[in-house]
């Protein structure tokens, strides 16, 4: 481990100076600007190339790509040496979509795009008016009618039968469209004159945030029958996702509370002395400034739930890492399950990077205004 | 006010004393209670007609009765006889385990990540940069499968591997040599402990012994005496051993040594790897947070590295650092919920297994809940008393 004395920021020994060929100036300022910091690079090249090395061995050299339907010898003949990527062509149906009627899965396919076009919208700046609202509803409107069907000649799928990335899709984005106007109901009675509403918001707030998302996923599936009167039974998918709607708005109230904190008394006084009601007032001038303020967190927050989703497996729902484990119980296949796991992190990995890119983009950019 | 400044002109008022804004704050006040009373009735009357409907009985009488669980890995003594009650005590132990360990090894790994980062050699910052991105962007409870995956491939406990003589790693777990520790062993580390807090106290007077006069006052020999010679002298005193217990394989399985099932392992080191990710982050962001000119300022002094290191950049990067450090540690713990994916019994797992099998959903829940809060509320708590302690006093 090099000291702190290499922050960027500390300031250095004289400058060097600019003379010689750029490449081994930049390998001599960057590698091996002292003896310490050249041993351990060349010690870090090692343990680098030993890894690199074995995981190409193993993932590419010795690996198995193809094999034929359900026949999974050739990848037991090299099992331990080499990966079964095999497993990822003779799966993935299954992995991404689930147990979705096998002829009709390019609707949760075509889900699935209409879910990332919805997102690459939502991320351009010129879009980001009112009208937004009614593409996201116009939108999920759009995925509830593939997935279900029964209309316009689509045949109706129960929603026990859907599986794979469109919930997982599903499970994050409805409970990010459904916690925000409750976070931001949430988060206007926390920071409210009146004592009931407060203590209420806290209330709730910190009870959410204090517990584990799996207890509020285990209520959701054991408690929650309890709750409703006898005969009235809710499917399992959505009381999770009335779990996951409700955990989402207490962590979006706090973000969005934060954004209410940084608008200036000023904009408050001035709506006042408008004459402006108390949702009027928050609805045309506070709430627009405080979520611009917050969108990073909010882009952060979403990750988050994106990845939390994933704890649906432990009350048994076939998000996309429930189906790739229930892919590998497959006697033929079991051994391979890293394998799958890679496939599956890959997909989460694609998905979270490019939002968390997002993220840091629009930090830099308000940074610079 | 003197009298004689213009009065403002008198309000319309309806009923008396209400102004009209604190009547519509009444009425809104009145009317979401008024709801939530009624949703939190109505779920409750159905409850209860569900309930009795069950032939269930509510209270916490079940945690008297018998569990007859198994309860494979625990940290204090349980057999299937015991309690409800108790089985929960070991699931709360089983918990606090691998999250106190957990913090401390994240906060460990993730501070050295996050220092890497900032590192002038090229090779390491990108290596620590590469680390954090891509173990934030991955599902916790998949990393969490993943590593319980690797754990069951290892080899048998015959065949297992040895990285350094008396650690076994093996699909048993991972076995470390131990030394044992009964009530003498107690005693000698009580001792020690005492001693910090005396070292403690002398610290403090020495430092105020400075402020007045200037003179620096060494504390390391008081840290020697209370810290080594004090805890020698004792176990010298009481004849304690401290021999190293060395796992052997007998048979099949080991003996002797300090283990780690693979359940506990496997959560260990995805809680460690994935916390330590997010606590990087938040050292380097607390690093940079300190102004170029304060490190200037110490070079101006003259002061040495690590003395200006200690004393003036990590009080300011704490100030950064604690607030978000302390929710890092709060989900980390609520993570190690994640147990009951790999079936290591923690208290969430202990209580669903109790849920399914006495049907009490509502108490074990309440218990859960109950427990998550508790321990939320101490580590902020201590962080806050933490973070109060090192904020920054302004004159």
């Amino acid at each position: 481990m090099t000291a702190i004395t290499d922050v960027p920021d500390a300031p250095r020994a004289a400058r060097r100076p600019q003379i010689g060929n750029p490449v081994l100036r930049w390998l001599r300022t960057n590698l091996f600007s002292s003896i310490p910091n050249g041993i351990l690079t060349v010690v870090l090249l090692a343990v680098l190339g030993k890894g690199v090395i074995s995981f190409v061995q193993w993932g590419i050299a010795n690996a198995v790509w193809l094999t034929p339907a359900n026949d999974s010898s050739a990848c037991r003949a090299v099992r331990g040496l080499g990966a079964c990527w095999a497993i990822v062509p003779e799966k993935y149906r299954f992995i991404l979509f689930g147990t979705y009627p096998f002829d009709e899965q390019w609707r949760p396919a075509l889900s699935v795009l209409l879910f990332i076009a919805l997102f690459y919208l939502s991320t351009r700046r010129a879009l980001w008016r009112r009208e937004l609202v009614f593409l996201w509803i116009g939108a999920l409107a759009l995925i509830s009618v593939l997935m279900w069907g029964g209309v316009l000649g689509l045949s109706f799928v129960s929603q026990d039968r859907w599986g794979g990335l469109p919930v997982t899709l599903i499970l994050a984005t409805f409970g990010l469209a459904f916690g925000f106007p409750l976070g931001i109901l949430v988060a206007l009675g926390r920071r409210s004159k009146l004592p009931a509403i407060r203590s209420l918001s806290v209330l709730y707030v910190e009870l959410i945030r204090g517990v584990p998302l799996v207890s509020l996923l285990f209520m959701a599936s054991v408690m929650f029958p309890l709750f409703m009167p006898s005969g009235f039974n809710i499917d399992k998918l959505l009381r999770a996702q009335i779990a996951i709607i409700l955990f989402a708005g207490a962590y979006l109230a706090e973000v969005i509370r934060g954004g209410l904190q940084a608008v200036p008394r000023g904009q408050y006084e001035a709506a006042d002395a408008l004459g402006l009601s108390y949702w009027r007032k928050n609805r045309l001038i506070i709430l627009p400034q405080a979520i611009r303020h917050v969108i990073p967190p909010l882009v952060n927050t979403f990750i988050a739930f994106f990845k939390d989703t994933s704890l649906v497996l432990i009350i048994g729902i076939f998000d996309l890492l429930t189906t790739a484990k229930t892919a590998i119980i497959d006697p033929a296949w079991q051994q391979f399950s890293v394998e799958v796991y890679i496939f599956v992190a890959a997909i989460y990995f694609v998905f979270c990077f490019a939002m968390s890119r997002y993220s840091r983009s629009l930090e830099v950019h308000s940074g610079a205004r | 006010m003197t009298s004689d400044a213009p009065r403002p002109p008198p309000r319309r008022r309806f009923f008396g004393a209400f102004g009209r804004r604190e009547l519509k704050g009444l009425f809104w006040q009145v009317l979401v209670v008024g709801i939530a009373v009624a949703v939190v009735a109505f779920l409750w009357s159905n409850t209860v007609t569900n309930l009795s409907a069950r032939r269930i009985t509510t209270g916490f009488a079940f945690l008297g009765r018998e569990a007859g669980m198994p309860i494979a890995d625990s940290l204090l003594a349980y057999s299937p006889k015991d309690t409800y009650l108790w089985a929960f005590v070991v699931g709360i132990a089983n918990t606090l385990r691998v999250a106190v360990i957990g913090i401390v090894l994240a906060t460990i790994l993730g501070t050295l990540i996050g220092i890497s980062r900032l590192s002038a050699n090229w090779l390491l910052s990108r290596l620590a940069a590469v680390y954090v991105e891509t173990l934030r962007d991955i599902p916790l409870l998949l990393q969490l499968l993943f590593w319980y995956v690797l754990m069951q491939a290892l080899p048998a406990a015959r065949t297992a591997w040895r990285p350094v003589e008396g650690v076994f790693l093996s699909n048993r777990g991972l076995i470390l040599p131990a030394v044992p520790v009964g009530p003498p062993q107690l005693s000698v580390l009580g001792t020690a402990a005492l001693g910090c807090v005396v070292l403690y106290v002398i610290r403090r007077w020495l430092v105020t012994q400075q402020m007045r006069d200037g003179r620096p006052r060494p504390a390391w020999p008081f840290a020697m005496a209370l810290l080594i010679a004090l805890p020698a002298v004792v176990s010298v005193l009481l004849g304690v051993s401290w021999t190293i217990e060395w796992p052997e394989l007998r048979g099949f399985n080991f003996v002797g040594g300090l283990t780690l099932a693979p359940e506990y392992f496997a959560l260990l080191i995805a809680l460690v790897t994935y916390t330590s990710a997010f606590i990087a982050e938040i050292v380097r962001s607390g690093i940079q947070s300190v102004p170029r000119g304060q490190w200037d300022a110490a070079n101006a002094l003259g002061l040495r590295r690590s003395f200006m290191l200690r004393q003036i950049i990590l009080p300011q990067a704490l100030r950064v650092i604690v607030p978000p450090m302390t929710s890092q540690y709060l989900n980390l713990t609520k993570n190690s919920s994640l147990a009951v994916a790999i079936g290591y019994q923690d208290v969430v797992s202990i209580a669903n297994t109790t849920l399914n099998q006495t049907g009490q959903a509502i108490e074990a829940i309440a218990l859960i809940m109950a427990v998550f809060l508790t321990i939320s509320l101490g580590i902020s708590f201590f962080m806050n008393w933490y973070n109060a302690r090192i904020a920054l006093v302004e004159r």
